[in-house]
């Protein structure tokens, strides 16, 4: 537990000591928010219906960059080797990184939001479920993505393969998320947001396990 | 061996076929299009097929550490993506004079449809990597988080959308169609299972010539050149 504490230590300064990093995937997303609206056109009724859509695949799209980063600074002089020398599992060191993305990406999804609402005039009020939902949905983002990363990483055509490997992966993610917000901004009459976000935990509860029980073979020798 | 079984395979598909084409009653509504079940339905079950027993390659390569099953992986997991992309194809083939669409956001589609790009990512990931022992176990590492994410795609799209009709198995169809679809059924399964083994095969020697000098000789496989060896 205390090896876990550290890594996310490390980690989370790092994310601070790299926060212009940060800083320009946030605007990256922003931007792709901006696009979509014009491949839409400017009917604000349309806008405003698929303005859940477009905040969650600006979180994705966005999402790669800031889990790819996390492990490329980890690659630079081969900090990874040294780090799984040192007399700490590699369990802690994968939970420490997934949660420092993690709540990057929440960050990073909780900071789109007012664009969102503004680009596409989608407020809702509800705005403590429309956090949780960034959480649950960002929680499923990363255990993946933070698993995937550390093999991308060390590759060639990383910047293909993180995508190509976790967009799949995480459709349900961007479906459960998608219907979640959607409820939220344009009213939920029958209560649907509760079995959305229980999907979204029950991924997040699969994938942050099985990246625990696997993570510590994708590094290994 | 294996061509033993694929040539089995082979005359199986074309019996079964020949028999759902000329000899089987045609279906009351959907008529000859219907036919097309003959290959789809078989191609279905052994696409699942297909890719279980590439996540089983996988676990036993993870606990193992033995080169022959990571060799299986690779070739299984190509014929679970082939399989799945060709069950697409004819879903569309059929979809279209039925449904009048070609494709639809049904479960069992999208979840193919999302099993062909997420195993076929994984294929390009074993061509990006090198090192043949990091290419076998993050390959199995990703055989099995995919594996484990189909049943929650399944499910979320199920509720996200349905109207693909129940899965045809010989319980639902006519007793008229049994016949074909069980012999295409084992047609399909002996070709991939013949074919699997044959590229196996490949992988193996490719394997072998990767590792060349100096081959790793762990203790209690003094065999080891192309099918056997651990890590």
């Amino acid at each position: 537990m205390r090896d876990l504490f550290v890594a996310l230590r490390k980690d989370l300064l790092l994310q601070w000591r790299g926060r212009a990093q940060v800083v320009a995937i946030f605007a990256f997303g922003a931007a792709a928010l901006l696009l979509f609206s014009f491949a839409i056109g400017p009917d604000s009724l349309a806008l405003r219906q698929h303005a859940a859509g477009f905040l969650w695949l600006g979180l994705l799209l966005a999402s790669t960059l800031s889990l790819a980063e996390s492990f490329e600074r980890e690659m630079e002089e081969q900090a990874l080797e040294g780090l799984l020398l040192l007399p700490a599992s590699a369990r802690a060191l994968y939970y420490g990184k997934a949660i420092a993305n993690w709540g990057q990406l929440a960050l990073l999804g909780s900071a789109l939001v007012p664009i969102m609402v503004v680009l596409y005039d989608a407020g809702t009020l509800r705005l403590l479920s429309l956090l949780g939902v960034i959480v649950l949905g960002t929680a499923g983002l990363s255990a993946p993505g933070t698993l995937y990363a550390a093999m991308t990483s060390q590759i060639r055509g990383r910047q293909t393969l993180l995508p190509l490997l976790l967009f799949p992966l995480v459709v349900p993610v961007l479906l459960a998320a998608v219907k979640a917000t959607s409820l939220l901004i344009l009213g939920d009459p029958m209560g649907q947001v509760r079995p959305w976000a229980t999907l979204l935990a029950a991924f997040a509860v699969v994938h942050w396990s099985m990246g625990g029980l696997l993570f510590d073979r994708v590094v290994e020798d | 061996m294996p061509q033993a079984l694929v040539a089995a395979g082979v005359v199986l598909l074309l019996t079964g076929s020949f028999w759902g084409l000329f000899r089987a009653p045609g279906e009351v509504f959907m008529g000859d299009v219907q036919r097309i079940m003959y290959v789809h339905v078989p191609t279905a079950w052994n696409a699942m097929l297909a890719l279980t027993f590439a996540f089983v390659c996988a676990v036993t390569f993870l606990l193992t550490k033995a080169w022959k099953w990571d060799n299986r992986l690779e070739a299984a997991m190509e014929m679970g993506v082939v399989l799945s992309l060709l069950l697409c194809m004819q879903g569309a083939i059929w979809a279209k004079p039925t449904w009048g669409v070609w494709w639809d956001w049904d479960p069992r589609l999208t979840t193919t449809a999302v099993m062909v790009f997420a195993f076929g990512g994984i294929l390009a990931l074993r061509n990006a990597v090198d090192d043949p022992v990091k290419r076998a176990v993050w390959s199995s590492v990703a055989c099995i988080v995919a594996f484990a994410d189909v049943p929650i795609v399944y499910f979320s799209v199920k509720w996200w959308n349905s109207l693909h009709q129940a899965q045809s198995t010989p319980a639902t169809v006519s007793k008229a169609f049994h016949w074909p679809l069980r012999i295409n059924a084992f047609g399909v399964l002996f070709l991939w299972a013949g074919l699997v083994a044959l590229r196996a095969r490949v992988a193996a020697l490719r394997l072998g010539s990767e590792l060349a000098p100096p081959l790793p000789q762990p203790a209690g496989t003094e065999k080891a050149p192309v099918h056997g060896g651990t890590l």
